[in-house]
């Protein structure tokens, strides 16, 4: 690893300002992907400045929803008992995301923060637009079994690895930021971005700004379920997952909220099948017309073709669990 | 290793900017100065304070050290192991404050104040802990070198309240990986553990 200068910000403002000034510098909290990518020479910041001592861990009720530190810890919010009560679906995703040590590490923050990334993206002797503007994606000709099948573009096929993303998008949560000047929120499905010409920004978030804090409001879904596809039974990064919350009343849904995860550069809000269920008697027949509906833009490559089928079976699969 | 004491690098580099001075006019000795000053910072070493299995250790380490590469190279607690270095397979399994991480993904500098339990720190004198008996006894190993991992995270499993049934102990485990397959027996030392009631 490329050796670096460290310092510990004692305050947000202490952290931005040491941020601003040095643009090759970079936050450093759970550290879980930025410590691998720095030891790959994937990244390689002139300055870490770590933020955990920053009064940012703290899971809090209001009256209208739950706020969640950008600080606290992935396996503290996947036990909070209010989660695991009125947002069992984030507690879920969270569960079923990395291992019990990265868990221990890594912080909400830190997570949405993560990268967008695929194994070219690690793999210095390969082309990759995300690490290396302009030297091609070596995934688009090569092995892309893992890749997109929504919103990518010429310049990179990655996905979003992140469960814990895929229920924050389904649950309308926000993203608290802070800046030198300003504090802003922004949509949870608004934060990420997808590759377009500048597939080396994963994200919204402007040099200098911090992520507060997560705010999800409180909702009435009575159905929820995150169900996560992958190579083996636990811990690997999922080929597709998806994230069902239904609020139902006399087998009636009344509204729906469905997202799935490596499907795209960020996590996907399904809108059109959630605006199609809603006001709907459940059938098996409307779960799998939603299914259908949620897969019909889907553009896949040379490897990953089976992510259509995979994917309609496990948004019914997902849809039928939280039903039941 | 650097054997150096811990400011001689960085006294090194400034003398030889004051070497440099003789050859330079004025103008070029600030820069270099200037220069050497930055790359001075970045072998610049940090001061820390551990408390490692009891014991309170002050160090100074380079911000780029893991906390696995401290333990084994400085400190010479090679019972934590290096597998992937990468945070996939477990073997490097510590607990700080209590919590199992992957101490090799973990910057050393960032445990200043905090507590770590090595394999080295579970045994009570010649008493093994209850989980490394249970591991002889269930013969959950082979070759031995994810072992040490396996039994900080075991210990964890249990103490977290996470070994209440044998799903529910394979999920919770599924970080630290096995090459020689010992899984079926881990899981019934894990069981055991947890059904003798121990505190651990």
């Amino acid at each position: 690893m490329i050796n670096f200068e460290y310092s510990k910000a004692k305050s947000a403002k202490d952290a931005m300002e040491a941020r601003t000034k040095n643009p090759a510098a970079q936050f450093i909290a759970g550290g879980t992907n930025l410590v691998d990518l720095m030891k790959r020479g994937v990244t390689a910041p002139e300055q870490l400045i770590d933020i955990t001592a920053l009064p940012l861990k703290q899971i809090s009720a209001s009256a209208n929803g739950i706020t969640i530190g950008a600080l606290a810890l992935n396996s503290d919010v996947a036990e909070n008992e209010l989660v695991k009560t009125k947002f069992s679906l984030l507690a879920q995703a969270l569960h079923a995301g990395a291992s019990a040590q990265l868990r221990n590490m890594a912080t909400v923050g830190g997570n949405i923060m993560q990268r967008t990334r695929c194994s070219y993206f690690y793999d210095m002797e390969m082309p990759c637009n995300k690490r290396t503007a302009g030297s091609g994606c070596g995934a688009a000709e090569g092995y892309n079994r893992m890749h997109a099948i929504f919103g990518a573009s010429d310049s990179c096929i990655a996905v979003h690895p992140s469960d814990m993303c895929v229920a924050l998008a389904a649950l309308d949560a926000t993203v608290h930021i802070s800046g030198i000047k300003n504090e802003r929120k922004i949509s949870f499905t608004d934060f990420h971005r997808l590759p377009g010409n500048t597939p080396e920004l994963d994200n919204h978030l402007q040099p200098g700004e911090l992520i507060n804090s997560i705010y999800i409001p409180n909702n009435h879904f009575n159905k929820n379920h995150y169900l996560k596809i992958r190579d083996r039974a636990s811990y690997a990064f999922a080929l597709v997952s998806v994230a069902v919350a239904l609020e139902v009343k006399d087998q009636v849904i009344k509204s729906a909220r469905l997202a799935m995860g490596g499907v795209a550069h960020k996590p996907w809000r399904l809108t059109e099948a959630e605006q199609f269920l809603a006001g709907k008697q459940i059938t098996e027949k409307l779960f799998q017309e939603a299914a259908e509906l949620s897969l019909q833009h889907a553009k896949t490559y040379q490897h990953n073709g089976f992510k259509i089928k995979l994917g309609k079976a496990a948004i019914f699969e997902a849809l039928t669990n939280a039903n039941t | 290793m650097d054997k150096l004491p811990n400011e001689s690098r960085r006294s090194f580099l400034k003398n030889s900017a004051a070497l440099t001075a003789l050859t330079f006019s004025p103008t070029v000795l600030i820069k270099a100065g200037a220069h050497d000053e930055k790359i001075a910072s970045l072998f610049e070493k940090v001061p820390l304070q551990l408390s490692i299995n009891g014991v309170t250790h002050k160090l100074t380490v380079e911000p780029r050290v893991t906390l696995l590469d401290l333990l084994r190279e400085q400190l010479g607690l090679t019972g934590t192991k290096k597998g992937c270095d990468h945070g996939q397979c477990g073997a490097c399994t510590v607990h700080v404050d209590g919590r199992g991480i992957n101490s090799c993904l973990s910057l050393a500098i960032m445990n200043n104040g905090k507590k770590i339990t090595t394999i080295e720190g579970l045994a009570n004198g010649n008493n093994l802990h209850p989980m490394q008996e249970a591991f002889i006894k269930h013969d959950g190993f082979q070759c031995g070198y994810c072992t040490p991992g396996q039994i900080m995270s075991a210990v964890a499993c249990v103490r977290e309240g996470h070994a209440n049934n044998k799903a529910e102990i394979r999920e919770f485990m599924s970080g630290n990986i096995c090459r020689c397959g010992a899984y079926p027996n881990i899981i019934d030392a894990i069981t055991e553990v947890k059904n003798g009631g121990q505190s651990l």
